[in-house]
């Protein structure tokens, strides 16, 4: 057991990992002699060279594809897309060719790649540097998708990440990068990779999240317990599959749902959770479950990203609508009602 | 018949320029610097080389007939392509690995992929016809291109490994304006991976002229990444032999990737859903027709004394065999059971996906279907013929 932060506790996950499997390669652009942007791959060039660690071409595509013809010579690729919204020029290769290649085969071929994306906001940077693109990848089947939160999850997920014969895009949060905490360098009696962990327990209101408002959440629910309310807040880990089972048994004994992510919340992470809970526990809630997400915006201007992402204050406003208590929708006319007037009246 | 009109950076000036040949469109030898490369080729490899063309012209004859009986949902024939396709495939050895696109049928059947396996895709009963580890070939790609990264992925870890395993992957001419091709060949070139960028230059991309794609001859890309490229007869078997064996051999050396431009023609539909006659001059048809692969191996053959009728006759009821074996395992193939859809989508245990099985199948069962009720299907894994997950509903995921 040591202290290190979420970025360290990365780069520990994967040098043991190219220990324990001469077929684990890193590649990725800068990740060798520099130790990548955000220095995750710090001296892992220097320990395995540049067959293992291989500084690559500007081309995401071409890392994508090239892990992908690694992967059918018996190789574990784990790729780095330098910054989550540079993954689009391999979006093909990933959704067309990683998702389908083991079902495309007949299960002859596996695609045991591991994508880690640095994603979301916080860090002030230029547009492109700062976006939330999980749920393209949770639509396509044959990925898994993956978000940790804390340095303890963020070593034992890339671990059972590399391990896992099916693609993992493992999302990483950039703002959370030097958080510190305990890490137990084993992967004895760690949660399953697709288990979600309750981080907080409460008996009003579930609150869902993961990556990087984990935090956040812990912390609206220490606040809310101040005025009285007991929030469960359950770090999903896992973006695909969810892990259902956690969820529901929240909701069950809480009746009331708040989701909250950076991503924007048409067609979001959210949106899914949202409707296959309330299909599953609809007897079960009090209340229409409540999304507290970034806007249908392209990411704004560091200047204007607090707008953006849900914060604290905007988590507690989403705890209170879900408790119909007064809240940011409460003094428009038709207060508490979901009729299309108050809607309207709330703009949306 | 109406000539289409068109824009001048549409016409086909690509297909001209030199290129090496070793057989004239009648049979007559060209003497060339490439010779030595094919040199060992005997009467009974020659021979061979003709049989092999004569049975995939067969095998696209026939499933181009089943498409049009109904029994293939769809096919892309070769035809014209034979010597490109058999002049190279038949130079790999066992342990190359091939990324085809999904015009190789011909390479494929060079990799003893067997007529049933060939059909699979085309009737829709599977993705993937064939399973790549036994016969060291991707199954066919459909993303233009998408393949040649896969190649010099493959060709960095043929690097790492230290054996002189070579790696193959064939394009057409549009391929070339993808990223994915441009990709490949940087990172080939970069890490000096043994890749055969073999680019079959058929002149059209569905209704696209390789003038819409390039502007000088194709092979001028390639040594621009640094890559050593030629241009090739490719309707003249010996000649893209030739060529062939001398990438190989560059690969298997340590001299890193080679760019072969095969000039050659896709006399029919790009697919059979395709009309050229909407789009191409009858009259190049007739001068590509001209050229045909398979009739100047004959008359080479015929020039040498070595094409007697005893032979012709055998090499076309082999050829006849083949097919009449295509059609009937074709036709008897049955539809895979309706559980089938959910096999392979994993490798590990997936519960959403479980939780989709479970419910489709108890939708299945309520009408008594005891066809699929009797094909269940395991979520993941490789056995197609597991037991299915019929536990009760779980969430979570038990990796």
């Amino acid at each position: 057991m040591s202290t290190m932060t979420l970025g360290r506790a990365i780069n520990t996950g994967l040098r043991a990992a190219m220990d324990a499997d001469p077929k684990v390669v890193l590649m990725g652009e800068d990740i060798g002699t520099l130790g990548g942007v955000f220095r995750i791959t710090d001296g892992l060039k220097k320990d395995f060279g540049a067959t293992r660690v291989i500084d690559t071409p500007l081309a995401e595509s071409g890392i994508m594809g090239t892990a992908v013809g690694l992967a059918f010579r018996g190789y574990r690729p784990v790729v780095e897309i330098q910054f989550d919204g540079f993954i689009y020029p391999a979006f093909d290769q990933i959704v067309s060719q990683v998702a389908k290649m083991h079902y495309r085969t007949r299960g002859a071929v596996n695609m045991p790649l591991t994508i880690r994306v640095p994603f979301g906001g916080g860090i002030g940077s230029p547009e492109h540097h700062s976006e939330s693109p999980e749920a393209y990848f949770t639509h396509t089947s044959g990925l898994r998708v993956v978000s940790v939160s804390n340095p303890q999850d963020a070593y034992t997920m890339i671990r059972q990440a590399i391990a896992s014969d099916d693609p993992v895009l493992y999302f990483e949060p950039k703002r959370r990068y030097h958080v510190k905490g305990e890490v137990q360098e084993t992967l004895d009696g760690a949660l399953p990779l697709g288990r979600a962990r309750v981080v907080a327990e409460g008996t009003d209101v579930t609150l869902v999240t993961y990556g990087p408002l984990v935090m956040t959440a812990a912390d609206a629910a220490i606040a809310a317990s101040d005025e009285g309310v007991s929030v469960e807040v359950i770090d999903l880990r896992s973006l695909s599959p969810v892990d259902y089972a956690t969820v529901e048994a929240s909701v069950r004994k809480t009746g009331r749902l708040v989701i909250t992510h950076e991503a924007g919340k048409s067609g979001g992470v959210g949106a899914e959770i949202s409707a296959s809970i309330t299909e599953r526990c609809f007897d079960y809630l009090e209340h229409a479950p409540v999304r507290v997400t970034g806007f249908d915006i392209p990411y704004p201007p560091s200047k204007l990203e607090h707008h953006h992402l849900p914060d604290l204050d905007r988590i507690l406003d989403g705890v209170d609508r879900a408790l119909r208590r007064p809240n940011s929708l409460s003094n428009f006319p038709a207060a508490h009602s979901t009729s299309a007037t108050a809607l309207e009246g709330a703009g949306l | 018949m109406h000539t289409p009109v068109r824009p001048p950076h549409e016409t086909g000036a690509t297909a001209a320029g030199p290129y090496v040949q070793l057989v004239r469109p009648d049979g007559s030898r060209v003497a060339s610097s490439y010779d030595h490369w094919v040199e060992d080729v005997d009467p009974d490899q020659l021979r061979s080389l003709y049989e092999d063309m004569v049975v995939i012209r067969r095998i696209d004859t026939e499933a181009t007939a089943l498409q049009r009986q109904g029994e293939l949902g769809l096919w892309p024939p070769l035809l014209g392509q034979e010597a490109a396709q058999i002049g190279s495939a038949r130079t790999l050895r066992d342990s190359d690995f091939v990324f085809g696109s999904y015009r190789e049928n011909g390479v494929a059947w060079c990799r003893g992929v067997d007529p049933e396996s060939l059909m699979r895709v085309w009737r829709g009963n599977a993705a993937a016809g064939w399973d790549p580890a036994t016969v060291n070939m991707a199954p066919a790609q459909v993303i233009i291109g998408a393949q040649a990264l896969h190649a010099a992925g493959y060709g960095m870890g043929v690097v790492t490994d230290g054996t002189d395993d070579a790696v193959i992957t064939y394009f057409g001419d549009g391929a070339t304006s993808q990223g994915d091709v441009n990709e490949a060949m940087v990172f080939a070139a970069s890490f000096h991976a043994p890749v055969v960028f073999f680019c079959s230059n058929n002149q059209w991309a569905i209704s696209e002229p390789v003038g819409l794609q390039a502007q000088v001859p194709i092979a001028n890309r390639a040594p621009g990444f640094g890559i050593p490229s030629v241009r090739v007869d490719g309707n003249d078997v010996l000649a893209v032999m030739a060529v062939t064996r001398e990438a190989l051999d560059r690969a298997r050396s340590g001299g890193g990737p080679s760019f072969i431009e095969a000039v050659t023609y896709r006399m029919g539909p790009h697919t059979t859903a395709d009309d050229p006659t909407r789009y191409r001059d009858a009259a190049e048809l007739e001068e590509w027709r001209a050229k045909d692969p398979i009739s100047r191996v004959e008359a080479l053959l015929r020039a040498e004394g070595l094409f007697t009728d005893e032979f012709g006759t055998a090499v076309a009821a082999r050829a006849d065999a083949v097919a009449a074996e295509l059609r009937s395992s074709c036709i008897s193939m049955p539809p895979p059971p309706a559980l089938d859809i959910f096999a392979h989508v994993y490798a590990e245990p997936n519960s959403w996906l479980e939780n989709q099985q479970e419910e489709y199948a108890r939708y299945l069962a309520m009408y008594g279907t005891a066809d699929d009720a009797g094909h269940p299907v395991q979520v993941h894994g490789t056995d197609p013929v597991g037991s299915a997950s019929t536990g009760p509903r779980e969430a979570g995921d038990r990796a």
